[in-house]
């Protein structure tokens, strides 16, 4: 036979899964918020996404191909991923050159000076995020409250209850402004991905589906959001809002699903996601209760992404004939 | 709930085209070439020279050493050579060349179909037949079975497992041996039993081979000490450790041997081989190979003399087709992919696989996202990542904590990782080496 065979050690084959394709999950499990986005914003929320995904895009290919000298990553699809959270992350009357500083901020900053891809150590469209909320805090946190027709600002629902609360006004006056249902469907001010908890965990449901990311890290968040704010619920039902309100703004369920679950900036066992997930639902519900800012997970998440490679060195996974060797 | 084991695990598609095929006797060649090293362990001393006449079962090379394996004539006729022939990898390793004249078989084997059942022989006698007959584990690990059922002092049997799992995807001769050849097997397992003193044997089978669950679970129902038990199906199963993990829920400690833990596992294809040793007086010269491919006409299960070329079972399957890319002799996930089709089959060859050119060729390498997939796959739980980026630096001293040498090479990493890094090229650099650190220091 004249016929050149390959020969190369084992394994001889290899799943579908690849990072283009995981990457465009996340991309994928993102369209049902993005949907409610457009139906409570409009197409205001169109041209946020598409600036920052362009601008991000943009910013990797140029970063890329001139400074790096590299070859082109723009198909690997994480930069759209990071477009698409940071549009996610800003609101829909926010000028279009702070989305673009965002962007070059969040990619330049929070990704290439790392080396790129897998090897940023804080979530580029956080990084992103938290520049812009410092530098530009006035745009940042005006909300055109959903379908109100004289573009009248409004705060977020967290935002509101901080003030009402500075006011000495007590929650059991503040809390019927809201209804649960209206902030699981979206119907309230915030970013434009944060809205939409109903449309989030769908995505979630997709993301567990296709194997994307584990339970582990979102429930571990949210669990323990839900767990300490209940407790201070507890203590006093005036001064500290309700678990439920808790998880369901504020953009908890996107950055615990989609910004916390960031493969290269979380850790890479079970144990260590636990820490992670834990660290993250602390801090958070501190920042909201006690800090300067209404919301927290962002912070809450950079600070933790800060201990990840501690935590990688620290945990273990479970080896085989450790546990019970008899 | 089925049973599996508990750590790590992947489930590739399990294409076994060939499970419908009944085992075929394979014709008999022109020549065979016989490696002298088919097995762990030292290779053995030929006791014939050029011009010999041998015949079916004659014993042909003798172990050398404790871990070694006496190897047969599988065919009958005059040997022609017995030097450095390369093998299926394109190694040159010492064989013994046999020109077949006619199908003259030893006096002493018993070529009846009858099932011989009873088995008076001692532990002892069974264990000496065994090593006499040149069995090896089958599965493809080709460890000398004596050596496996002569239990260290100090050291007590509980449990023999049977491996009928067949984790492996394609590969199907096992499932073969169990659907038409379980009387023999039972028999074989019954005998093992004996020549360990244990009182209980599992079967481990996956709930893919549904027919050789219920088949074999039939013919063991004549056996009370034998138990056929389904399992999950998930690779790698098929691993000593994961197996006795699934079937008896103990743990293997890491460094130390399934008797650590009272378990001895053998594989089917063993335990028929068992059975023909002992109670037929036949040597193990003959297996059954499966032959398989998404691009072969038609797959096939054979019944094979050992020394048989790869090309003569491909011919008989339709030839290599014009869009094979690779030759693999084994499964597709620890299988060695095949340099040299003239290369030919050992007691250790469960499969001849042939893939397409778009799927031999490897992904291109891109960075890790760090998705931590290879860790939750691993069935050691070790971090493969962690330890593929130690082996690329060369961080061999600081590796050893991360126990490479735990490694049982299955790679379930490598077929997981989403950047098609080559983790386990690397890991078994870096066991390499953590290894002869280890022994530095003895």
């Amino acid at each position: 036979m004249d016929k050149k065979l390959v020969v190369s050690p084992s394994p001889h084959i290899h799943s579908s899964v690849s990072t283009p394709r995981l990457m465009s999950d996340v991309i994928i499990a993102l369209i049902p918020a993005f949907i409610v986005s457009v139906i409570f914003y409009g197409f205001s929320s169109v041209i946020v996404t598409a600036i920052a995904v362009v601008s991000c895009l943009l910013a990797e290919y140029l970063i890329q191909r001139f400074i790096l000298k590299g070859k082109n990553t723009l198909m690997d699809y994480s930069a759209a991923v990071t477009g698409v959270l940071l549009a996610f992350n800003l609101p829909a009357t926010i000028p279009w050159w702070i989305i673009v500083i965002g962007s070059v901020v969040a990619i330049g900053v929070g990704k290439m000076s790392f080396g790129g891809l897998g090897r940023n150590p804080f979530n580029p469209a956080l990084v992103g995020r938290v520049f812009l909320l410092i530098s530009f805090p006035v745009q940042m946190t005006s909300f055109t409250l959903p379908n109100s027709v004289d573009a009248t600002s409004g705060a977020t629902p967290l935002s509101f209850v901080k003030q009402a609360l500075a006011k000495g006004e007590s929650l059991s006056e503040i809390m019927p402004n809201f209804n649960s249902f209206d902030l699981f469907l979206g119907d309230k001010g915030g970013s434009l991905g944060e809205i939409a908890a109903g449309a989030l965990l769908l995505g979630f449901v997709y993301l567990l589906w296709r194997k994307v990311i584990t339970w582990h890290i979102p429930v571990y968040i949210l669990g323990t959001m839900f767990i300490f704010s209940g407790i201070l619920w507890m203590v006093d039902p005036e001064q500290f809002v309700n678990p439920l309100f808790q998880i369901l703004t504020g953009g908890a369920i996107l950055g615990a699903v989609y910004m916390a679950t960031d493969y290269v900036t979380s850790p890479m066992n079970p144990k260590g996601m636990l820490i992670y997930g834990v660290g993250i639902g602390v801090i958070t519900i501190l920042i909201r209760v006690w800090g300067a800012y209404p919301e927290g997970i962002s912070f809450a998440i950079l600070i933790m992404n800060a201990v990840v490679p501690l935590i990688n060195k620290y945990t273990r996974p479970r080896r085989f004939g450790i546990v019970k060797s008899k | 709930m089925l049973r599996t084991f508990k750590i790590g695990g992947i489930h590739p598609c399990d294409n076994k085209l060939s499970k419908s095929s009944s085992i075929e006797v394979f014709p008999l060649p022109a020549k065979v070439v016989i490696p002298l090293s088919q097995h762990i362990g030292a290779p053995a001393s030929p006791v014939v020279a050029k011009g010999d006449k041998v015949k079916v079962g004659t014993l042909i090379a003798t172990a050398a050493g404790f871990v070694s394996s006496n190897i047969h004539s599988s065919v009958s006729g005059t040997v022609a050579a017995v030097d450095m022939v390369p093998d299926t990898a394109g190694i040159r390793k010492m064989s013994v060349t046999i020109n077949v004249g006619g199908d003259e078989w030893e006096e002493s084997i018993d070529r009846s179909d009858i099932l011989v059942k009873e088995c008076n022989l001692s532990s002892k006698e069974i264990i000496d037949k065994i090593a006499a007959a040149g069995i090896v584990g089958m599965g493809g690990a080709t460890f000398p079975t004596q050596v496996k059922l002569s239990v260290p002092p100090g050291k007590k049997a509980e449990y023999l497992i049977i491996n009928g799992v067949e984790c492996e995807p394609y590969l199907t001769s096992d499932h073969r041996v169990m659907l038409e050849k379980a009387e023999q097997v039972m028999v074989g397992v019954d005998i093992l039993c004996k020549a360990l003193d244990v009182k209980k044997a599992y079967i481990g089978i996956e709930n893919n081979k549904p027919d050789a669950i219920a088949h074999m679970s039939k013919v063991a129902a004549a056996y009370p000490h034998i138990t056929v038990v389904p399992l999950k199906v998930q690779y790698p199963q098929g691993g000593e450790k994961q197996l006795i993990d699934a079937v008896i829920n103990r743990q293997v400690p890491s460094g130390g041997l399934p008797i650590d833990v009272g378990a001895v596992v053998q594989n089917v294809g063993t335990a028929l081989a068992v059975y023909e040793a002992v109670q037929k007086n036949k040597p193990l010269f003959e297996r059954v190979v499966t032959v398989t491919g998404k691009n072969l006409p038609t797959p096939k299960n054979f019944l094979v003399r050992i020394g048989t070329p790869v090309s003569a079972l491909l011919a008989q399957c339709g030839g290599v087709p014009e869009n094979t890319g690779k030759i693999i002799n084994g499964g597709p996930m620890m299988g060695r992919a095949i340099a040299n089709i003239e290369g030919t089959i050992t007691k250790g060859s469960s499969g001849i696989l042939t893939m397409e050119e778009k799927e031999a060729v490897r992904g291109e390498e891109s960075p890790c996202i760090r998705c931590s997939k290879c860790v939750s796959v691993c069935p050691m739980g070790l971090e493969p990542y962690l330890l593929c980026v130690m082996s690329k630096k060369g961080l061999f001293a600081e590796m050893e904590e991360h126990k490479p040498t735990d490694c049982i090479e299955c790679g379930s990493c490598a077929y997981t990782c989403p950047a098609h890094i080559p983790l386990l090229d690397f890991i078994r650099i870096g066991k390499g080496e953590v290894m002869k650190i280890i022994r530095s220091r003895k």
